[in-house]
């Protein structure tokens, strides 16, 4: 919302305060604003007159003037193609400074000499989007009245300054200039100035038109016309006010409709009262009814969207744009001046699917239906004096003004103990005093135009900011003493995110609305997706169920930027849909690829590879608690996973992850991947831990070597020893592995170490131990190579 | 005697390493060496002279003894430092780089926010991040149709979910939880989404840490208070903290909290855009109906809620200036929050 002061200075007497100043006490009662500017920073400019003019001999661009402004006659060479002798003209003297610091000096122009510059608007800083098709061409040519040796950025009255403010959606009264005096007189402690208006009519409109109002979605509507009207050119105040607040000038009938929509926040429509008819229906659209609006589109309407209608048809979208049919033109004499106050809601509707306008944006926000009749009687009074309208007695008149002062009763401590400050009755009703606000005892009353003020802590906050949150001294909450906590579930995740840190992974974040090529891989539970309604790329459109190929994907972002070595894990939510509602499942997954652990000139690598990841996800069993209680097992695999690289894991039996290298057809790489339902993981249950005394016995190591089929996995053979060996049996390591000579059999080594915790272990003992495992282990096909 | 000792030194000059040496020992102290020979004399002597002779005997022994252990000394010294500088290595060639991961930097943030909270009291607690539109929106005062909605644009799942466009929803869960109505202290960090093009200050995705206090006679200046211990924690001592009247719908009154700005202490420069001050978080009383929504009665009740974003907090504290960085995961990146900001004189 951008403020013009000279517009403002209207209403509140502020002609003397720095507009930064302005700027900056709004900030502190809660109004941002972008910027604090100039209107235009040209200095050293003057108004002249083209006494001669003659095209350049050695150019077809440059024109030879003569100018006059006071100082004798200067040679300026001018090289837009508009100029002419006769002009008045805005000229920039030597040592004059237009926007962007650029100063004009003597200069030489194909061998002539130029003493200044004929300026146009825009190198007056006017942007081009509020220029008119000529001025966008050339110089500005100023009318005959404009007197030579006087300031053109006064006569334009573009001597103006501008807050642009940045506002809360509540503040919806803080969109007109009237609003924004009351607000600045609250800061200042100043009246605001209140103007009344007096119009001169004949004849009478009830007479002659009808109104009906079909919905409820209008509370308000009023229409008046006037008569006789002339369009033409609006006066440089109104022109530059429109500029400053960011309205491109048309004429002065466009012109006053935005004017006192700017001064009031009431938007008013005006319709070519000629081609409209005698009868106004205000109703809902019938759905697939069609209006060609102001833009000349064809609009497709719904049951939604409110339309002004003639006798015939559609001839406004309300609050949003008008109508081709009735649109006023330079040809039109009478106009019919709407001032409604529409549904929010329908608005915003409507505007979301045609246009989002200076008019929609303020019905959106609400209307104090108070203002509607008094802002119609401003466009009349304004059309009287800039466009020769004639004012036509009374105005239909349909609906209700739905807004009144509200009282809310509010004490002294209500106020203190939300701001927990020490105000006393005098400091707050001197507030309430700025603000306009009515203080009677125990009651406040709030006026029509705060349509934001409802509840007893609205005014709270209004005596807070306007007195000023600096006085408000910080101390802590007096609260019961207690420590916070993590939930169990967080705390256990934490430690999951060191363990995989201190393993040498990355932590990573990814997105977890994924493309359909994504959602279906490395699933650990066959689910309906969770997708969103309209997505803004077919790229998320799905909630994630795993967290691999989001892993993957991240993996070939830093091989493309080569890091060549990749181990990441990220935690985090998958998401299902289940029946009506969703589920989310925290998880834990992994990615390996490249060298592990890396020391170029001694040459040492460790590859990732399956072993190594299996390694990993062994320690985190064990780190969580679960040592020898899980196993990997080629069941219920994934199809994502090389086919024989990969494996489910269990603890307890329970399936709660899965790891191994990434098919081929997903990944040409050797990249290793793993996943982890955490929540399934930590609902198993994990006992404390409890010293076990250390043996004082003598350990006893045997090795054991077994020629096995080389399809017989090697946890055959193990769970058979674990089982043989019992108690005594206290580590179990499988130190070599190799494919025999004898083709389809494979050689495996057991080193396996005994200790009993009460005595010494006899040879006889040890190895009549040994003798049982190689009994059983043979009885699963195995031979016994050595012992 | 004397000839002994001559004999000695002579056969001394001879010895070149500790087993030349031995070979020196066994000679003159074995128990077939010289000085056994002489002390086998003994025997042949009368008492006096056994006496005397005995004395120089084991004069000359020591003697020799001694000498024979400096040879040994400084000889067993000398291997070493041969055998030492046969180890010599270029201590310049690199060391083998040990496997080390890192903490995402949002991770760090969120981390360092909740452990300070949770000193004071606060319970860390999270809720699901596809959301009833009743949780995100309705029991925030913010009823269909409302205005505010829009500036949240959000991605529904369907008409009654929709990814959370903000943490908030964990208050009301929080509330409608709490049975027994007593004081909350709690704090929710999460992954919330809005209709948001990714660009260099905006992202689809991104993360919220949002605080709420509910009490007998919680105001204004215990949210002060516990926001001016937050800015001086997170963002050093010196740090004083302003508070400006905003707008939420879910608080009234709604407070924007800015940060003096810790990279020029205030003195204006491009973070903090000249103005000395950083906008760091929203916050504000807890809303009235907000309160009824969670069962609380407000008239007995009053609390503060703050919200505040760990990818601006990142991005301040870090320097870092595309917020892209968190989500494209760039191991360079990653790697570089792979260490404390510690040292017990460090700026704090």
């Amino acid at each position: 919302m951008k403020i013009s002061k000279n517009f403002l200075i209207d209403y509140i007497d502020i002609k003397d305060v720095s507009f930064k100043e302005v700027a900056a006490k709004s900030l502190k009662a809660g109004n941002e604003y972008e910027s604090v500017y100039k209107l235009s920073e040209a200095k050293g400019l003057v108004i002249g007159e083209v006494k001669e003019c003659i095209k350049h001999p050695d150019s077809t661009k440059l024109s030879i003037c003569q100018v006059d402004y006071n100082e004798g006659l200067t040679q300026i060479i001018c090289g837009a193609s508009n100029v002419k002798k006769g002009q008045k003209v805005i000229v920039a003297k030597v040592g004059a400074i237009l926007p962007g610091n650029f100063e004009i000096k003597k200069a030489k122009l194909a061998n002539e000499e130029s003493n200044g510059m004929i300026c146009s608007l825009a190198e007056l800083g006017i942007e081009n989007k509020f220029l008119t098709e000529e001025d966008k061409e050339g110089i500005h040519v100023l009318p005959n009245d404009a007197e030579i040796g006087e300031d053109p950025i006064k006569y334009l009255n573009l001597d103006d300054e501008v807050i642009d403010f940045e506002l809360t959606s509540n503040r919806s009264d803080l969109m007109s200039v009237i609003g924004m005096a009351y607000e600045v007189g609250a800061i200042y402690d100043k009246e605001v100035i209140t103007k009344d208006i007096y119009l001169e009519e004949s004849k009478d409109i009830t007479k002659t038109h009808k109104l009906s109002l079909e919905t409820d979605n209008c509370s308000l509507y009023i229409a008046k016309m006037v008569e006789n009207v002339k369009v033409k050119e609006s006066p440089n105040f109104i022109k530059a006010r429109l500029i400053a607040s960011g309205i491109r000038p048309i004429n002065n009938v466009v012109d006053i409709s935005n004017y006192v929509m700017l001064e009031y926040g009431q938007p008013l429509h005006f319709f070519d009262a000629d081609k409209l008819g005698n009868e106004i229906i205000v109703r809902m659209a019938n759905d697939k009814e069609e209006i060609v609006t102001l833009d000349n589109e064809k609009r497709i309407l719904s049951s939604e969207d409110i339309v002004i209608c003639n006798k015939t048809k559609p001839i406004a979208l309300a609050g949003v744009m008008g109508g081709l049919d009735t649109e006023v033109t330079n040809e039109t004499t009478n106009i019919l001046i709407e001032g409604a106050v529409f549904n929010s809601s329908n608005i915003r509707k409507t505007s979301k699917k045609t246009l989002r306008s200076e008019s929609s944006n303020r019905f959106e926000k609400g209307i104090d239906s108070n203002l509607t009749k008094i802002a119609v009687k401003r466009a009349c009074e304004l059309l009287v004096k800039y466009a020769e309208a004639k004012v036509i007695k009374n105005e239909l008149f349909a609906g209700e003004i739905t807004h009144f002062p509200k009282k809310i009763k509010i004490e002294l401590n209500d106020i203190n103990s939300v701001l927990g400050m020490n105000l006393t009755e005098k400091e707050v009703s001197d507030v309430f005093k700025k603000l306009k606000f009515e203080v009677k005892e125990n009651q406040v009353t709030v006026p029509t135009r705060r349509l934001d003020i409802n509840i007893k802590e609205d005014l709270i906050e209004e005596v807070g900011r306007i007195y000023g949150y600096d006085n408000v001294e910080g101390i802590l909450p007096k609260v019961t003493i207690k420590r916070g906590t993590y939930s169990k579930k967080a705390k256990l995740i934490k430690e999951i995110e060191k363990e995989m840190i201190s393993y040498g992974f990355n932590q990573v974040i990814t997105y977890s609305l994924v493309n359909d090529l994504l959602i279906n891989k490395f699933i650990l539970k066959s689910k309906d997706k969770a997708s969103v309604l309209s997505p803004m790329s077919e790229d998320r459109k799905y909630m994630r169920q795993s967290i691999i190929p989001s892993l993957i994907n991240t993996m070939e972002y830093n091989l493309s930027h080569k890091n060549n070595d990749v181990a990441i894990f990220e935690t985090g939510s998958v998401y299902y849909k289940e029946k009506d509602s969703y589920c989310e499942e925290y998880h834990l997954a992994g990615l390996l690829y490249g060298n592990y652990l890396i020391n170029e000139w001694q040459n040492k690598h460790i590859k990732a590879d399956f072993y190594l990841l299996k390694g990993i996800i062994e320690s985190l069993l064990n780190y969580l608690g679960f040592n020898n209680r899980y196993s990997f097992v080629d069941k219920d695999l994934i199809s994502d996973y090389h086919p024989l690289k990969s494996a489910s894991i269990l603890v307890d039996n329970i399936l709660v992850g899965h790891f191994g290298q990434v098919h081929p057809t997903i990944s040409k790489k050797e990249v290793y991947v793993f996943e982890i339902d955490i929540e399934k993981l930590l609902s198993i249950r994990v006992r404390g831990i409890k010293f076990k005394e250390i043996s004082k016995y003598p350990k006893v190591t045997k090795d054991l070597s077994f020629s096995v089929d080389k399809e017989v996995s090697s946890s055959v053979l193990t769970n058979v020893i674990k089982k043989t060996g019992g108690r005594n049996l206290i580590d179990l390591n499988i130190f070599d592995v190799y494919e025999e000579f004898k083709e389809g059999f494979k050689s495996l080594t057991y080193s396996l170490t005994f200790q009993d915790s009460n005595k010494t272990m006899t040879d006889e003992e040890v190895m009549q131990i040994i003798d049982k495992i190689v009994e059983n282990v043979e009885k699963t096909g195995a031979k016994l190579r050595t012992k | 005697m004397q000839n002994i000792k001559e004999e000695l030194l002579l056969k001394l000059k001879e010895v070149k390493n500790l087993s030349d040496l031995n070979d020196v020992r066994v000679l003159f102290l074995g128990k077939k060496g010289k000085i056994q020979e002489k002390m086998s004399l003994m025997s042949t002597l009368s008492n006096e002279e056994k006496k005397s002779f005995g004395q120089e005997i084991n004069l000359l022994k020591e003697e020799i003894t001694n000498l024979i252990e400096e040879l040994k000394f400084s000889l067993e010294q000398k291997e070493l430092s041969e055998k030492l500088s046969k180890d010599k290595i270029d201590i310049s060639l690199p060391g083998t780089k040990i496997v080390k991961g890192s903490k995402h930097p949002l991770n760090k943030v969120i981390e360092e926010v909740e452990e300070l909270f949770i000193s004071m009291g606060y319970d860390v607690v999270t809720g699901p991040e596809i959301e009833k539109d009743l949780y995100n929106f309705e029991k925030l005062n913010l009823p269909k149709d409302h205005p505010a909605r829009d500036a949240q644009d959000s991605f529904y799942l369907t008409e009654e979910y929709l990814l959370r466009t903000q943490t908030s929803p964990v208050q009301a869960r929080t509330m409608e939880n709490n049975l027994e109505k007593g004081p909350i202290r709690i704090i929710c960090p999460g992954k919330v989404y809005r209709r948001d093009n990714d660009d260099a200050t905006h992202s689809h995705q991104f993360h919220q840490i949002e605080g709420l206090v509910i009490d007998e006679n919680i105001s204004l200046a215990h949210l002060k208070g516990t926001l001016e211990v937050f800015a001086k924690r997170m963002f050093g001592n010196e740090r004083e903290i302003r508070f400006r009247p905003s707008f939420f719908p879910f608080t009234e009154p709604s407070i924007e909290v800015d940060v003096s700005c810790f990279k020029c202490n205030s003195k204006g420069c491009s973070i903090c855009k000249n103005t000395g001050w950083i906008e760091i978080l929203g916050a504000g009383m807890v809303h009235p109906n907000v309160l009824l929504a969670g069962g609380y009665d407000p008239n007995k009740y009053k609390g503060f809620a703050f919200g505040m974003g760990p990818e601006r907090i990142a991005m301040l504290k870090y320097g870092i200036s595309d917020i892209r960085h968190f989500y494209s995961n760039d191991i360079r990146f990653l790697n570089d929050f792979n260490r404390i900001e510690g040292g017990v004189d460090s700026e704090d």
